[in-house]
């Protein structure tokens, strides 16, 4: 079953205050993926994959096409709906990990996870999200701190634990293995594939070949736009 | 389609004008607002996001357009039209107003646990225990130490006034609140204790709210959805990290890029 499928998805930037400069990132994308899926983003840097993944989030506004998403059993054009509905498409469909956490001021590392999780109690919620950080080898005393002063390694494991927490549908993950150690980068593995057994479809970005190897089904090639036309 | 639970609007205008003089303040301004969301007005200075705000709540009146308000009941109202009582009740109870200044709402000669149980009293609430009561867990909520109770506001720090006033204005549960700069002149880390605040209570309370802000920071962690004002216009609107992390229009660009990222 298709979660997600973009047509002719293109993406340009219009730069006003460089002069109007005009950058094509995306043209003519045709891209898919399955629920239990996992879909790998490759391509040289510069060609535009975190375009892409962002578009696909509606973080950036696709120049044009379409991007469907299967939400509560219709697809939805996030491109062309009211920013209301793509909040709730994120709320209960569309799960991303960006490359890096938002720390927001005097939230523990423990709520900003609880935070994310969907369909249970504050405290069940709680509980899980301990579970998941111990899992990642943050230790239970940095649980209640803010991250703002963890390291980057640490702070992405946490991005990592909010944004599995949900279990939503369609996770979309930006280089989550980026700085992270071989043990935390296994477990990572682990969380991908166990996602992809309970039917999650996966869409990211993995510069790291071992992870890339051990989760994707398949290879998308986002090529630059030059070498491509 | 799937746009379920909240169909329909809590607040609506369409086609918004007011000059002062020749001063356009608001140029046919359309702005929405659905239950349980946060919107964020941003824009510098004189773009007229506070007269949009004054205006939206009825405290301002537009040369032309109309503002709707859709009670609990499910019935609409034009702000506009209404009677001074009217809107005056509609203040005491669906609705809230945040001052930039917190000296603006609170009354400075009544104590702190007066303030919040001012509100109370005049919805109706008689007893003089639970009014008390409340008004001490009410600022608890806002971390202000009980023994503070019947000190007088006069005695308090900004931070401290700004949270007392966000008890005064939540405490009877608003369905909709209107925020014009709630951090604005505070210190940075006061700031982020009232914002993180404001979030927790407002996601909590599923309140409704307007906010006005020039900083982009406090629209991006508390609203859904902005809208980017400049002399009098809206140029752009939509969800906040797109608005904000995928520019569209000119001035937006600008505002942007002319963030210090700390």
């Amino acid at each position: 079953m298709i979660m997600l499928q973009t047509e002719n998805l293109s993406k340009n930037f219009l730069l006003h205050l460089q002069g109007g400069v005009r950058i094509d990132v995306l043209r003519g994308v045709d891209f898919d993926v399955r629920a239990g899926e996992c879909v790998a983003l490759a391509g040289p840097s510069g060609a535009g994959k975190t375009t892409l993944l962002r578009s696909l989030y509606g973080n950036y506004r696709a120049g044009g096409g379409a991007i469907r998403v299967r939400h509560e059993g219709a697809m939805v054009d996030i491109v062309t709906v009211s920013p209301r509905v793509v909040v709730e498409v994120r709320e209960r469909t569309l799960g991303y990990v960006s490359q890096f956490l938002r720390v927001v001021p005097r939230v523990s590392a423990l709520e900003i996870v609880a935070d994310a999780a969907r369909g249970m109690s504050h405290d069940a919620a709680r509980r899980r999200a301990a579970d998941m950080l111990n899992r990642l080898h943050i230790p239970t005393r940095l649980h209640g701190l803010p991250p703002a002063t963890f390291s980057g390694g640490e702070q992405q494991r946490i991005n990592l634990a909010r944004g599995f927490i949900g279990s939503h549908p369609i996770l979309l993950l930006d280089e989550p293995t980026a700085s992270l150690d071989n043990a935390n980068r296994d477990i990572v593995i682990a969380m991908i594939l166990e996602a992809k057994a309970q039917g999650i479809a996966v869409v990211g970005i993995f510069h790291d070949t071992h992870v890339r190897d051990s989760v994707a089904d398949r290879v998308f090639h986002v090529l630059p736009l030059q070498d491509a036309a | 389609m799937t746009q379920s639970a909240h169909d329909e609007t809590l607040l609506s205008a369409r086609g918004l004008n007011l000059r002062f003089g020749n001063v356009i303040a608001l140029d046919n301004v359309d702005a929405e607002l659905w239950p349980g969301e946060v919107l964020a007005i941003v824009g510098e200075s004189g773009s007229g996001k506070t007269t949009l705000l004054n205006v939206l709540s009825g405290r301002m009146a537009p040369q032309s357009g109309v503002v709707w308000y859709r009670d609990a009941q499910g019935h609409l109202a034009d702000v506009h039209a209404m009677s001074a009582p009217a809107l005056r009740a509609l203040h005491r109870s669906d609705w809230g107003f945040v001052h930039q200044n917190p000296r603006d709402n609170l009354r400075m000669g009544v104590t702190a646990g007066g303030n919040v149980g001012e509100r109370l009293m005049a919805q109706g609430s008689r007893h003089y225990g639970n009014i008390r009561q409340e008004a001490i867990d009410w600022l608890a909520q806002v971390e202000i130490d009980a023994s503070r109770v019947d000190h007088l506001p006069r005695t308090f720090s900004g931070g401290m006034l700004q949270r007392l006033q966000i008890a005064r204005t939540l405490v009877t549960h608003p369905r909709l609140v209107f925020m014009d700069e709630p951090t604005g002149g505070l210190d940075v880390s006061v700031q982020a204790r009232l914002l993180d605040l404001i979030r927790t209570l407002v996601r909590r309370l599923g309140i409704a709210c307007v906010l006005v802000t020039h900083d982009l920071a406090v629209a991006r962690l508390l609203a859904q959805r902005v809208m980017v004002m400049q002399a009098g216009r809206v140029v752009e609107a939509g969800l906040t990290d797109q608005v904000l992390d995928d520019p569209q229009h000119p001035y937006t660009q600008l505002l942007v890029s002319s963030v210090l990222s700390a």
